[in-house]
């Protein structure tokens, strides 16, 4: 089926097997492979993006379901001259990652929520992060990011 | 993990869902969020060849007063419902028990509707419509029919929906002021409830269900007959594992859902002010 998808602002155009599921579409057919398949089972959030400016899980997602939609991935979410979203640079500053893995879908995920709710608690940050796993646990330095990235003082 | 290959069709409305029903009977899915659907699919647990995608009817996503009740649409996603100040103010135990649903990115996609429709007696949405007393409008062939909450559900995944009918409406009577709660016990936060129990207050009664109790989403009808025939709330939460058939798994054996249910049963009696 030939669907068209804007994938970071660029419009994409692919025929695609119905059963092809937005991540793979993202990172095969498109050629953005900062989304990671982590569970597949919608689990564990790492296949995080937007649709449409809200935060969902690619791999429970299927490329026809994206068609005629607006897609944002980790690589859309710095400026073009290569400044980091505020989100990006509050993850480095407060060192909120380990491996990594987790990484992309943790900031996906975190831009949502504080689109949502521009000013949450920690408890708010660390509920709203529930669909996103770090096996390394730095769910700490996570929920710091966060935080600052709200502008509350730590 | 990659569905067996399906038929795709995008409904541009819900008769055009209801005609591709009626051409490919059984052998067709509807899709809403596809937060239910999509897991089994990839698992190959389910494997429609035909796929009719209902997830762009927006119009049958909305939240309106519909007098003694709050009608919201089937393709209502869970998030615009945890958020509605409607539900929130006449039917807060749902607005909670949405709010309980997966995660996030979850409640981003998934419906009111085709929670229902999946029938899953381990989610939170069939048990909280049980508790509520609430209804769905549903479409077929024959037109529109209600079926109430007690009736919907028929089996293990199996709702009473004939294969060519769509849900197009979730009504939920107006409890405003009346106590409730939803108790949903899991081990990590964004889990399925190992056991869960909803209650109701209706007129100084109680309506009582239970999430992962028995093979389909089931109201606690000990508790409410004890209740009903004077007996404490203590002693009627002791009744919340009778009748009932939980499965045995990795989370927990039936020995230990029959006492989380007696014990979330009394909490929730508590929380909704049964004395």
């Amino acid at each position: 089926m030939e669907i068209s998808v804007e994938v970071n602002g660029v419009a994409q155009s692919h025929d695609v097997e119905p059963r092809t599921l937005l991540v793979h579409y993202l990172r095969e057919v498109v050629g953005q492979t900062g989304t990671n398949v982590g569970c597949d089972t919608s689990s564990c959030g790492a296949c995080t993006i937007h649709l449409n400016g809200e935060a969902v899980k690619s791999c429970t997602m299927l490329a026809v379901q994206a068609d005629g939609q607006a897609v944002t991935t980790i690589e859309g979410l710095a400026d073009a001259d290569g400044t980091m979203h505020p989100m990006q640079d509050a993850f480095m500053k407060c060192h909120a990652l380990q491996c990594g893995y987790c990484t992309p879908g943790m900031v996906m995920a975190s831009v949502s929520l504080l689109d949502e709710n521009p000013n949450p608690t920690e408890a708010e940050v660390r509920e709203g992060l529930e669909g996103n796993l770090c096996r390394c646990t730095g769910y700490h330095n996570i929920v710091k990011a966060v935080l600052s990235a709200s502008g509350a003082s730590q | 993990m990659i569905p067996v290959a399906f038929d795709y069709v995008r409904a541009e409305s819900a008769d055009a869902a209801l005609a591709a029903l009626a051409e490919h009977g059984d052998e067709a899915k509807l899709m809403a969020g596809g937060h239910s659907l999509l897991p089994m699919m990839k698992l190959r647990l389910a494997y429609p060849s035909v796929v009719v995608d209902i997830g762009r009817l927006d119009d049958l996503s909305y939240v309106n007063d519909g007098g003694d009740h709050i009608a919201i649409g089937a393709l209502t996603k869970h998030r615009a419902i945890e958020t509605s100040d409607m539900v929130k103010e006449h039917a807060p135990l749902l607005a909670h028990a949405t709010s309980q649903v997966g995660d996030p990115q979850v409640r981003h996609r998934g419906t009111i509707g085709g929670s229902l429709a999946h029938a899953d007696a381990a989610a939170d949405h069939p048990a909280a419509l049980l508790a509520v007393g609430g209804s769905v409008v549903v479409n077929g062939p024959n037109g529109e029919r209600v079926i109430a909450a007690g009736d919907l559900f028929a089996g293990f995944l199996e709702s009473s929906l004939d294969p060519t009918e769509m849900i197009t409406e979730v009504r939920i009577p107006k409890h405003s002021g009346a106590g409730w709660s939803f108790q949903k016990f899991n081990r990590r936060a964004q889990d399925w409830a190992i056991v869960g129990a909803s209650v109701q207050q209706v007129n100084g009664a109680a309506q009582v269900s239970l999430v992962n109790m028995h093979p389909t989403p089931v109201r606690a009808t000990a508790v409410e007959e004890a209740l009903a025939g004077g007996a404490s709330a203590a002693d009627a939460a002791e009744q919340a594992h009778v009748g009932m058939e939980p499965s045995s798994d990795l989370n927990a054996s039936v020995e230990f859902r029959q006492h989380l249910a007696r014990v979330l049963v009394g909490r929730g009696l508590a929380e909704a002010g049964i004395a």
